[in-house]
């Protein structure tokens, strides 16, 4: 919806055959339908991340059929599997090397939270330990519905995304970070752990 | 394929000096396994591979064991004389056994069909002594699988062609799949916390406002 217009002289307007429309309408129409996701998969989430490419699901349907290979030329990271302790730094390194504006989808439990191998000394408890999630997918895997769904989740989220304005969107704050630390190999763990301006998990009250 | 018992004698026929022990496997799996000493390993190794008899020419799969620490209590009736009398009074010892690491081969004969035989190696101890020889040069397929060994337990493999981590990464000081082995602690939730879990999570709640606090005032 545009700002500034009634919905209704919006509406008779349309009637009239005149279509009256915002830039910021536009501009997110335009990205929200064209996403690029990153070509990488993980582990066996990919599995139906490539299902969803496929004929049968056709992620084309929603504008995000160009995987590509190179994080420049992406828009969406689709955390697809399971982070080891060892690929984490490379992930991070992968999304600081996209372009704003880019948004992540964390999907299945792995990626969300370690899922089977949480309590592993070699998986990563969650990618959203180091980058930014737009949206988490639970299951494991995820069907490709529910990648699809995800999809759809995100494109609303963008289509919500204000240009201008007091809360307009993080990629157009200069102060907003778009790059965020590389993870060190430590000598029992990753150095850091976690990082603390993107992780703050809940905390858990129990008696 | 002949016996453990027959094999160990020739073994012992063909490389003066090793010693071989039976270690037996009282299990269903009933697989008993051969112990060799780390001096003659190699020679065991060759001679395993390329007897004509046994041909185990295919080493299917080399695991590691870790064995802690571990005391053995016996009990033992012994006569003494108390009081002028002479008791039967029971007296218990206890013997402190060291710990070792243990490197399992299974090995398997394609040119026969048959096998496995399992050969186990054991280090001197679980710290700077953890050395065992390679039998890379013999199997080619125990390449990785020592790599992994090294990393996961620690064990290192003399005349390995190229001793790194395999799984880890090259920084890391741990290995994992020692008993002794503690994780870092960097849980943030966890759903149903049961066991060791349990109280490795308390550490990480905090304590739920007492009710008259809750009450809007």
């Amino acid at each position: 919806m545009s700002e500034g217009i009634d919905e209704g002289l919006r509406s008779k307007l349309q009637q009239q055959g005149v279509w009256v429309t915002s830039v910021q309408e536009l501009y997110n129409w335009g990205r929200k339908n064209s996403i690029w996701p990153l070509q990488f998969g993980l582990a066996c989430c990919a599995i139906e991340m490539i299902a969803t490419a496929a004929s049968r699901y056709d992620i084309a349907r929603f504008g995000g059929e160009v995987f590509r290979p190179s994080p420049r030329q992406a828009d969406l990271m689709i955390v697809a599997g399971t982070v080891t302790k060892k690929m984490a730094p490379q992930i991070v390194r992968l999304y600081n090397q996209m372009a704003d504006p880019k948004y992540v989808i964390a999907m299945g439990a792995c990626a969300i939270s370690g899922g089977p191998f949480k309590q592993g000394y070699n998986v990563l408890k969650g990618i959203d330990r180091y980058i930014p999630v737009d949206v988490y997918i639970p299951g494991c895997p995820p069907r490709p519905e529910a990648l699809l769904h995800a999809f759809m989740e995100l494109q609303s989220k963008i289509d919500e995304q204000k240009l201008s304005g007091a809360n307009k969107a993080a990629h157009l704050e200069p102060e907003e970070p778009s790059e965020f630390p590389v993870p060190e190999f430590g000598k029992h763990d990753l150095e850091p752990p976690a990082n603390p301006n993107v992780f703050r998990p809940p905390a858990i009250e129990r008696a | 394929m002949e016996g453990l018992e027959q094999i160990k004698a020739r073994i012992k026929a063909a490389v003066p000096g090793a010693k071989i022990d039976i270690v037996p496997n009282p299990s269903p799996a009933n697989q008993p396994s051969l112990v060799i000493d780390n001096e003659h390993a190699r020679d065991v190794a060759r001679f395993l591979c390329d007897d004509p008899a046994l041909r185990l020419d295919y080493c299917s799969n080399v695991t590691g064991i870790d064995w802690l620490d571990r005391s053995v209590k016996k009990t033992v009736k012994v006569k003494k004389v108390v009081d002028g009398e002479e008791k039967e009074v029971v007296e218990t010892t206890e013997e402190k056994l060291p710990g070792y690491l243990e490197a399992v081969y299974h090995l398997y004969s394609m040119a026969h069909k048959h096998g496995p035989v399992i050969i186990r190696m054991r280090t001197a101890d679980r710290a700077e002594n953890a050395c065992l020889p390679s039998l890379t040069p013999v199997w080619r397929s125990a390449e990785f699988q020592e790599r992994e060994i090294f990393d996961l337990y620690g064990v290192r493999f003399d005349g390995h062609p190229d001793l790194r981590r395999i799984l880890m990464w090259d920084e890391f000081e741990d290995h994992p799949m020692r008993k002794d082995y503690r994780e870092p602690n960097d849980y943030e939730y966890e759903p149903t916390p049961h066991d060791d879990v349990l109280e490795k999570a308390k550490g990480h709640y905090t304590s739920r406002p007492a009710e008259e606090e809750l009450k809007p005032s």
